[in-house]
């Protein structure tokens, strides 16, 4: 069972959210935000064990190439260029398609790996948790996620997206039983939630919504739910000492007053996310 | 010139900062590269001047009168975007990436490739100068050849504020390849710190001017003490200090710049890193009107 936690926008709490109902509900806790991992500052998780994540990039022979460029003109990705002196490969740019060795008529194309970034697996508080990190200057993240949704535990899994409704998040979501969107109750919080409905819905995943940083006076969220017949999941309250407690990277659960927050939300997730 | 507003971590202000600045620095171009959740336009009406479509990448799509189900596009794809159901081959759009490798297996020409609208791109002409923005189709992949064409709209004659997207991945790369400046905007949070260590190595590589300011620092001296120290241990400036604003929240709600909240205290210190990147930038001539 997995339940993705994205947000559309970022900052609005998808870390605080998935790591204290990870440890509250005893889950795996999976940051597929590989960009900008954090949840394991959270959980002070220790490592004990680091995986690679290598691509297959081209590598062309150059006695046997041809230069006859079907390669170059095959690649949809403008991976291969055509040079005087042969072909050129601009391993950022390769999707791994594998088109064109298949397209070389001289066997010229073989692959090599390319490493860009790591997997790594550990514990905290109990529970297990797992984060990729893409190295610094690549573009692509998505093999990353991939590896990491691939091999999940049978089990709870409560995985951490990237901000945004772009590739990464909607490779996360391919893996999702159910999601919960993170949000906050101003304007862009409020347009860039509307993106991430659109997006769950479009992909037929059930879903509900979590208000951070909520006050008495704004309802811009809520009201929008309620037209929309979203469920809200929590409310969390604008609160100083929340921001001060994850400045400094500790968990909410750590403070009993906010433990009654993932007890119900933990509830709610059972009641209207799990059962579906 | 051009500069990039960037953050690494989402949610730390971006958006609000590039958009104040640009009520000091005049007359500019406002690129939003945060193309999948732009929130830059929602300060802004203007006249719209263009609109286009962008179109990158293409999708498969299976002919199937034509399939004769001999598997060889289901074998080769890397991507698992293609499937048998209900005794037909179908392509699931999401997962496919465009790369035309079923096209080039299949020996009855059962696979078309078609272009894949990623998005609408306007650029509206304001009361002070310009915003270049995408509407993105939602779930659509190619972010970053997007914003490499927003960035085509740019003006060279002016200056260019990009208000980027978090992360370190191919949006980011594709904000910040050519800018002259890039302020990076942080919180004092742990996982603000850690994420500014990833987003200045990135543009450390691509050798940029880089200028760091910390937005709500007085959420946590200490945390703001040790971003202070590392970016002096990393000779990078930091020019601005923030402080937490409840007019923040009302700027953003009455979408109004926090410049315009004249008792703010966060809005005086946007105009003063505004100025200061003037002063650094050397764009006295091209804001000559307004400092």
């Amino acid at each position: 069972m997995n339940i993705v936690v994205l947000s559309g926008k970022g900052g609005t709490g998808k870390t605080l959210v998935s790591t204290n109902l990870a440890v509250y509900m005893g889950a795996n806790y999976i940051d597929t935000d590989v960009e900008e991992p954090n949840g394991f500052i959270f959980l002070k998780s220790v490592v004990e064990e680091t995986a690679y994540v290598e691509i297959d990039i081209p590598d062309i022979d150059k006695q046997k190439c041809v230069m006859c460029f079907k390669c170059v003109d095959f690649c949809e990705f403008n991976a291969l260029a055509k040079t005087k002196q042969g072909v050129l490969v601009f391993d950022k740019l390769c999707h791994s398609c594998g088109g064109c060795k298949i397209v070389c008529p001289v066997d010229a194309v073989n692959y090599k790996k390319k490493n860009i970034g790591i997997i790594e697996k550990g514990k905290a508080n109990h529970i297990k948790c797992i984060r990729g990190v893409l190295n610094i200057g690549e573009p692509i993240a998505v093999p990353i996620i991939k590896e990491i949704l691939n091999n999940l535990d049978d089990t709870l899994n409560m995985i951490d997206a990237s901000p945004g409704t772009s590739c990464n998040v909607v490779k996360t979501l391919e893996y999702a039983d159910a999601a919960i969107l993170v949000t906050e109750p101003t304007k862009f919080g409020l347009h860039d939630l509307g993106r991430a409905v659109k997006l769950v819905e479009d992909l037929n995943i059930p879903f509900g919504v979590v208000i951070n940083r909520i006050t008495e006076e704004n309802n811009i969220i809520k009201d929008y739910c309620k037209e929309n017949k979203i469920h809200i999941l929590a409310e969390i309250k604008h609160d100083k000492n929340v921001a001060v407690l994850y400045s400094k990277g500790e968990l909410l659960l750590e403070d009993d007053r906010y433990k009654e927050i993932f007890e119900s939300l933990s509830n709610k997730v059972k009641e209207n996310l799990l059962c579906k | 010139m051009q500069i990039a507003v960037l953050s690494g971590k989402g949610g730390t202000g971006k958006t609000t900062i590039a958009v104040g600045i640009s009520e000091v620095i005049k007359n500019s171009t406002k690129i939003d590269c945060d193309v999948d959740a732009a929130n830059m336009h929602l300060f802004y009406t203007g006249e719209k001047i263009t609109k286009e479509e962008f179109h990158s990448g293409k999708k498969a799509y299976i002919e199937i009168d034509k399939c004769i189900k001999c598997n060889k596009c289901i074998e080769n794809c890397k991507f698992d975007a293609i499937s048998e159901y209900n005794n037909e081959y179908i392509i699931d759009t999401i997962k496919c990436e465009g790369c035309g490798v079923c096209n080039l297996v299949c020996p009855v020409e059962a696979v078309r490739l078609k272009e894949n609208k990623v998005a609408d791109i306007m650029q509206v002409r304001l009361t002070d100068g310009k915003l270049v923005r995408a509407d993105m189709e939602i779930g659509a992949d190619g972010s970053g050849k997007l914003i490499t064409e927003l960035r085509k709209k740019a003006d060279n004659n002016n200056i260019t504020i990009i208000d980027g997207s978090p992360g370190i991945g191919c949006s980011v790369i594709a904000s910040i390849v050519g800018v002259n400046l890039c302020l990076i905007v942080i919180e004092p949070t742990v996982s603000g710190l850690s994420d500014l260590e990833r987003i200045l190595k990135l543009v450390e590589s691509f050798k940029l001017k880089t200028l760091v300011c910390i937005n709500k620092y007085d959420i946590n001296q200490d945390m703001t003490d040790n971003i202070k120290r590392y970016c002096e241990e990393n000779n990078v400036e930091v020019i601005g200090l923030i402080p937490y604003d409840d007019a923040v929240i009302k700027s953003i709600n009455e979408l109004k710049p926090i410049t315009r909240f004249h008792d703010s205290l966060a809005g005086k210190q946007v105009r003063n890193i505004a100025e200061k990147i003037i002063k650094i930038g050397g764009f006295e001539n091209e804001c000559s009107d307004s400092v």
